[in-house]
């Protein structure tokens, strides 16, 4: 009885199976004619890192962008491929050694595309440049994607990173917002004593504990330091970068950051201060929607965030209005791309189409120049982007500025820093041999 | 039909795809990632042939050694844990109440993606809302662990979870092998009056040897180059303390740039779980088979 119901099942399977692949062939034959009718239509392949899922607003931009474009220009036809971040990264760099990079792709500035760039992967994009789109970047964007003096991909963010607190949590302590290291350190002491951890972080990717340092390394050193020290002009064991190292333990120390950090993920650390765990948050702007137009998190917390500068240092050289941020993604196109010259068009249509949206409805700060009298955004965001026009100095991100593999030892011995498993000497150190065994 | 299977070149027809399969798939990646060994190549530029400068600095990398350290921990772990395996396997197999819904509890985690099995370990980890550390306070625990912060405990962490994760996979092969002792020969034994233990010790367990070497060998090469928990739990860290051998040949090759010293790795890590395949076989031999 049961085998014979057994290939009754089977017996339907079959017949399930014939009718569906039944069914498809002629489908398939179908759309084979379509195409050849139009044989003249260009393909641009164009892959991204902003799936629909997680980053819906960005994605939308991106699709209705394309579709304008593609109105415009009914011969060219764009072929999207969208990966989240960490698997765009690896495919990247993957098909890149095949040779069979999109045609138009994103990639990150300086450190991270040079490997690239000399294995001639992207092709330099001057002569658009030039023609009429670098006015519309913030001065001195474009260079941070620029390798002996050509350019190879056009920006489209350009981030700095505030310290992000909890106003109810202030207030609630009588805490004012600090602008020198010492109240900022008095701050952080109240808030342990009252049991409420004073600084979200999730280290395990380490690129977060950077910026602690960064800040440090720039409101000591003043803002070239660290530059120089990567670009070898200057020594990694500068005191002030040792000093800077030590005021990173004087905060472990004090029990300044969330249990467990070295553990957590940037996300999870985040999760502490969206559940008003934790008061302060030190991030790049990017997560300013989340502080204003996120209607998933709650409209009393979103009320709640702050930002201020980064406090400076008595004695130290940098001053209050010197960042820590950087342009992140940009577009480039590849140098082996069959279609080269309408993949520079649709770069060029998308920067220019690209900023005003962003920063209006995605919440992205562009590399573009904003007109804030003109749009209508959350005053966050009108703040943080006249901050950024006042900027005195903006450093881009470490790990970024330096060759993947001293920037993996960078990141390491931040672990290790913020875990005390090594000290600001030995710390100073091993970043000095990396940068001197790569000649960086 | 006999003349047609001992006919040499039909055996080469029906054998050519699965060979053809294997050998773009399988092999020939082996022999490229030797070949990309002895180059220094950053992924994407040109290739520069360095002989095997990539195996002398290999030698000399503390953070490789340590990693094996760890990956061999993890091995040495996961072959003691496959005796608890065989002692469930044993209880189960023994017509015990139940052994049919608790069979398939054990193999759930197997079921799962790793990434899940990930995801779920850190819930339970988190330092302060995880599972263990809320019960951990609720019990007035002063000095709470931070499981994956803690570069001491971060790899025993990270095991817990591994050995779970398999649990299910090792118990089943073992259920499988102990169903297929036929029964007469343990009726017999219990008439002469064994004790189930001496049943267990004298009968099942040698008849099943073979099944329990191939787990051995399962479980140490299955260990050594393991990746995917770590990847997804710890990324390696803090600062290598959960290191294994997979996850710095990722970090080398995919991190920072290095494909000549990844692959490198990556061949080491082929030899080295061929030489212990070769070693466990050598010295779980036996020169007859087991007969009652």
């Amino acid at each position: 009885m049961i085998r014979k119901k057994y290939s009754l099942i089977f017996a339907l399977t079959m017949v399930f199976l014939l009718v569906v692949t039944g069914c498809s062939s002629p489908n398939t034959a179908s759309s084979g004619n379509e195409q050849a009718d139009d044989a003249e239509i260009v393909t641009i392949n164009f892959m991204h890192l902003w799936p629909a899922g997680s980053s819906r607003q960005q994605n939308m931009i991106v699709n209705e962008i394309i579709e304008e474009y593609q109105d415009a220009n009914p011969h060219v036809r764009i072929v999207q491929e969208v990966l989240e971040n960490e698997q765009y990264k690896n495919k990247l760099q993957i098909i890149s050694a095949s040779n069979e990079l999109p045609d138009v792709g994103m990639t990150w500035p300086a450190g991270f595309m040079e490997p690239y760039v000399k294995g001639n992967r992207f092709t330099p994009l001057d002569d658009i440049l030039h023609g009429g789109v670098k006015e519309l970047f913030v001065a001195g964007t474009t260079e941070a994607y620029a390798v002996d003096g050509k350019t190879y991909a056009f920006p489209l963010e350009l981030n700095i990173v505030p310290l992000y607190y909890n106003k109810a949590i202030f207030a609630e302590y009588n805490l004012e917002v600090p602008t020198d290291f010492e109240a900022f350190k008095h701050v952080v002491q109240t808030l342990v004593d009252n049991k409420v951890a004073p600084i979200a972080l999730g280290n395990k990717d380490r690129w977060t504990g950077s910026l602690w340092y960064m800040y440090l390394a720039d409101r000591l050193g003043g803002p070239e330091v660290l530059t120089n020290a990567i670009n070898r002009t200057g020594t990694f064991e500068d005191e002030s970068l040792v000093k800077a190292a030590e005021e990173v333990q004087n905060l472990v120390d004090m029990n300044a950051f969330v249990r467990g950090y070295n553990g957590l993920s940037n996300d999870e650390g985040k999760s502490e201060f969206l559940n008003e765990q934790a008061a302060m948050y030190l991030m790049g702007s990017w997560e300013l929607p989340n502080f204003t137009t996120n209607d998933e998190i709650p409209q009393e917390f979103r009320d709640n965030v702050g930002y201020f500068k980064f406090p400076t240092v008595d004695g130290g050289k940098g001053d209050i209005d010197s960042w820590v941020g950087g342009p992140g993604v940009g577009l480039f196109v590849a140098e082996n791309s069959p279609v080269k010259e309408e993949a520079k068009q649709f770069v060029k249509f998308f920067v220019e189409r690209w900023g005003d949206q962003a920063v209006a409805r995605a919440g992205v700060t562009p590399a573009t120049t904003v007109d804030t009298s003109v749009l209508e955004l959350p005053q966050l965001y009108i703040d943080v982007l006249n901050d950024l026009g006042k900027a005195s100095n903006i450093t881009l991100f470490a790990d970024v500025q330096m060759r993947a593999a001293v920037a993996e030892t960078h990141l390491n011995m931040i672990q290790s820093l913020f875990g005390k498993q090594v000290s600001p000497e030995d710390y100073a150190k091993k970043h000095e041999e990396a940068l001197a065994a790569e000649g960086n | 039909m006999d003349k047609v299977m001992s006919d040499k070149k039909v055996i080469a027809l029906y054998v050519l795809p699965a060979l053809l399969i294997i050998l773009t798939l399988v092999y020939s990646p082996i022999v490229m990632t030797g070949y990309y060994g002895l180059m220094k190549w950053d992924g994407i530029g040109e290739m520069e042939f360095v002989g095997l400068a990539n195996y002398t600095r290999l030698l000399s990398d503390s953070m490789f050694w340590q990693s094996v350290y760890h990956s061999f921990l993890l091995a040495l772990f996961s072959v003691i844990s496959l005796a608890a395996y065989l002692l469930v396997a044993l209880i189960l197999a023994g017509k015990i109440k139940g052994a049919n819904v608790l069979r398939k509890i054990y193999l759930i985690p197997m079921l799962l993606s790793s990434v899940a099995i990930a995801q779920l370990w850190l819930r339970i980890y988190h330092p302060t809302n995880g599972v263990i550390n809320s019960l951990l306070t609720f019990l007035g625990v002063e000095d709470i662990p931070l499981w994956l912060a803690d570069p001491n405990i971060v790899l025993f962490a990270i095991f817990i979870a591994i050995l779970w994760q398999y649990a299910g996979f090792y118990i089943l092969i073992y259920y499988a092998a102990l169903k297929n002792i036929p029964e007469s020969l343990i009726e017999a034994a219990r008439i002469d009056g064994a004790t189930p233990w001496q049943i267990a010790y004298k009968i099942k367990i040698p008849l099943i040897s073979n099944v329990i070497k191939v787990t051995i060998v399962l479980a140490v090469v299955g260990s050594l180059k393991y990746f995917d928990l770590i990847y997804v739990m710890t990324n390696g860290g803090p600062n290598g303390a959960s290191e294994v051998m997979a996850s710095y040949m990722y970090k080398q090759a995919f991190r920072s740039f290095d494909f000549g010293y990844g692959s490198a790795i990556g061949f080491f890590l082929l030899l080295i779980c061929l030489v212990i395949t070769w070693l466990i076989r050598k010295l779980t031999a036996s020169k007859e088979e087991i007969q009652y």
